[in-house]
């Protein structure tokens, strides 16, 4: 594998385990006194986000740095982006610096292909517009199996705007790929226009997913939806779709509540809920660092002995 | 390259043997000849002029008529300009071409009408500009469609955009039919490109299960039928001429279909690339296969199809849209929509269509010819006293497309590297060879 366009890229469950496998490893050493290792000494990473994510960065760029890979920030905001240089001149340009692998956030679908075509090092996808995800989807993954040992018939409702979504896209591959049942559940107007070759089900009614479910993934709502008259209002949004603690309490014991963050309290999520044990919230951010540490030492290292371990 | 053409500088008659003759009215085996004049003085056995084009083994057609081209001059030379353009009509085997209007400045006045004229002449095709409905495109205020009319104008059309005002389409149909003094009687058209912006904007592909998965925000189909519906039913009202530009939709067939069942004056063109293409293309993220109306599903290409060969659409146009490398190179959403299509119409319609050739040739000639009102001099019977205007075919040699081949400025063909068969050996453009064994020769 020289990229990680999409979780297609890993070529189903024995692709996706074997990247969860190799976080299993990660975890460990972020949990060192110090969580460094030499695997990716001397290799560059370079970042490219055309659209604000500092949470994503911060994770990437941790992970890197855990692997002792030398960084490189492109700050679209500060750069020759904004005298008009084409994509293809920017990407061609860090290339010729030498770079292993490219990190790339765009708002347009498809941008990390087109990069793909046009340069030899490594594109990781960080986001493309409402297409994919594929390293949040792993972390997600990764979550989950480590509360229910594995996600085999597990039942997985995705709630909200699963339509704009590419958290919504690369988790339905992700998940259903290890084995997941999963349920997308929102509005019509916030669904996907089609369906067609998605393993998904499809509900309008959460409260009647809710009780069936081992895992409630709340989407972020994003404000603009408004402007697109998807939904008639947040409010209304939030009364039939938004997890609050009536709602959660009558989800199945042992049963755990995600969000791929930034959190709107009081839309897709009270925040007394973003605060209950089995909100993993911040369990997904932590395991971010580790799968990403997993994905850029999979796609450029050697080998797993030089993790080394602790002991 | 072989030495078709006896004698290329030297003036004189033409004469074009060995072929068989395929019109309007029918086939057979025939030699044409040309006087210095351009007409054609005799068509039959063993002709002889001063030049001779070896035309064994090939189609005599009537030149080729594209309703539907964008030659982006004046305003975006980097991707076209009239001579280029038209130099890779003739190679496609057009002999006459219909300008769009939405270059920049728009066609929507008299001087750039004049400008587009100017700089047509000479070129290898003859250019007939079409003009804008609405001034600027703006979907506001209609043109001097009069004033325009007597400078040649007998096509109108915001083309990359329908007219969403309905009261102002109305108008604009109501208008055109009093045009007829002012064109010496020649029915005038207005052709739409069918899309309820409403509907349509912040969409770059078709919407259904490709959109869906590509993350891509999508265009409904009915974007175009909604217009397509509200056109008839104005066509109806006003008894105005009404072409529809490349149908993409099996709905929009069916209402065309429906409509001429019903007598009315509608008209309509298809491209290559809809009956070709579907959305499905779209997932290697390569905008080359970006176009308005967008590629949609295998049943829409089965309708078209359908259409072409019961009649319904009586045109193939081929909305050859050039777009600099560098701007196909943006994102899929920004990207400019557009592929070229002059040079690859004839062999896509021939490979792809199972549709007997003189029903290609109509499709390509003398229908379109009739819609743009250009049958006088273009897709006339290839008889004694007609302009000579011919394209020279070989329909069973195969090729393989190449966009740094092709004559245009651009090199946006989403057929690159297809393998076709069928492919233009000489165009005559009033009784001069521009063409000559796939070369241009202006």
């Amino acid at each position: 594998m020289k990229h990680l366009l999409s979780i297609d890229d890993l070529g189903g469950e024995s692709g996706i385990e074997e990247v969860l496998r190799v976080t299993d490893r990660f975890v460990e050493v972020s949990a060192r006194d110090i969580p460094k290792v030499p695997a990716l000494r001397g290799y560059t990473v370079a970042w490219l986000f055309y659209e604000d994510s500092t949470r994503t960065r911060l994770s990437f760029e941790t992970a890197a740095k855990r692997l002792s890979a030398d960084t490189m920030n492109f700050s679209v905001s500060s750069s020759s982006v904004n005298k008009g240089e084409s994509l293809r001149d920017t990407v061609e340009t860090i290339a010729a610096m030498g770079v292993d692998a490219i990190v790339v956030r765009h708002k347009s679908a498809g941008v990390p292909w087109q990069i793909a075509r046009w340069i030899d090092a490594s594109v990781i996808n960080a986001g493309d517009g409402s297409h994919e995800h594929p390293t949040q989807a792993l972390l997600d993954a990764y979550t989950i199996r480590h509360h229910f040992g594995s996600l085999e018939g597990r039942h997985i409702a995705i709630v909200g705007d699963s339509k704009h979504s590419r958290v919504a896209r690369s988790n339905v591959k992700a998940f259903t790929a290890l084995g997941a049942e999963v349920t997308l559940v929102g509005p019509q107007t916030l669904l996907p226009p089609s369906l067609e070759g998605w393993p998904v089900n499809v509900s309008h009614d959460l409260d009647a997913v809710l009780p069936t479910v081992d895992v409630c993934y709340l989407l972020r709502m994003q404000r603009e939806r408004m402007t697109e008259a998807l939904v008639p209002s947040l409010r209304e949004y939030h009364t039939y779709y938004g997890l609050d603690g009536a709602r959660a309490a009558r989800m199945a014991k042992g049963s755990i509540i995600m969000h791929p963050g930034p959190m709107n309290r009081g839309v897709e999520i009270t925040a007394d809920v973003a605060g209950l044990d089995n909100a993993v919230i911040t369990e997904q951010v932590a395991n971010g660092v580790a799968v990403r540490m997993a994905v850029l030492f999979l796609l450029l290292g050697s080998g797993v002995d030089v993790i080394g371990s602790q002991s | 390259m072989s030495a078709s053409l006896t004698d290329n500088t030297q003036k004189g008659t033409l004469a074009i043997r060995g072929g068989r003759v395929i019109d309007a009215t029918g086939e057979r085996v025939a030699d044409v000849l040309i006087d210095e004049s351009g007409r054609i003085v005799d068509v039959g056995p063993d002709l002889t002029g001063d030049r001779t084009l070896d035309a064994t083994g090939c189609v005599v057609s009537p030149g080729f008529v594209d309703l539907h081209v964008h030659l982006r001059q004046p305003g975006r030379e980097e991707a076209e300009t009239i001579e280029t353009g038209a130099r890779g009509a003739a190679l496609g085997g057009f002999t006459a071409v219909v300008a769009m209007p939405n270059t920049d400045p728009t066609m929507d006045c008299a001087s750039v009408i004049r400008d587009v004229l100017a700089l047509s002449r000479g070129v290898a095709c003859d250019v007939f500009p079409s003009a804008a409905i609405t001034v600027g495109r703006k979907g506001e205020a209609l043109t001097p469609m009069a004033e325009l009319v007597g400078l040649g104008v007998r096509m109108f059309t915001d083309d990359g955009d329908g007219v969403q005002d309905d009261r102002l389409m109305r108008r604009a149909l109501e208008y055109t039919v009093g045009l007829a003094p002012f064109s010496g009687g020649a029915p005038i058209t207005l052709a739409q490109h069918c899309e309820v912006k409403a509907l349509a904007e912040g969409g770059f592909m078709h919407e259904g299960a490709w959109s869906s998965r590509l993350g891509i925000p999508g265009q409904p189909a009915e974007a175009e039928v909604i217009m397509v519906m509200r056109d008839i039913a104005l066509a109806r009202r006003t008894g105005a001429r009404v072409h529809f530009q490349h149908v993409s939709c099996a709905d929009s067939v069916a209402l065309v279909r429906a409509a001429k069942a019903h007598g009315l004056p509608v008209t309509a063109e298809a491209t290559p690339h809809h009956f070709c293409l579907t959305d499905a293309a779209c997932a290697s993220y390569d905008s080359v296969f970006k176009v308005h109306p967008p590629l949609r599903t295998d049943a829409d290409v089965a309708a078209i199809r359908a259409g072409l060969a019961d009649g319904t659409i009586d045109a193939i146009a081929t909305d050859h849209a050039p777009h600099p490398q560098h701007l196909k190179e943006l994102p899929f959403d920004e990207a400019p929509a557009g592929m070229l299509g002059l040079e690859t119409a004839l062999a896509l319609a021939l490979t792809e269509l199972d549709l007997p050739l003189a029903k290609v040739l109509a499709l390509l000639s003398w229908q379109p010819a009739a819609i743009a009102n250009l049958d006088a001099v273009h897709g006339g019977a290839i008889v004694a006293g007609r302009p000579a205007n011919l394209a020279i075919i070989d329909p069973d040699v195969t090729w393989v497309v190449r966009g740094d081949a092709m004559a245009s400025k651009s090199r946006n063909t989403p057929f690159e590297g297809r393998t076709l068969r069928g492919k233009v050996r000489h165009t005559v453009l009033h009784g001069e060879p521009v063409v000559v064994d796939g070369e241009p020769t202006r």
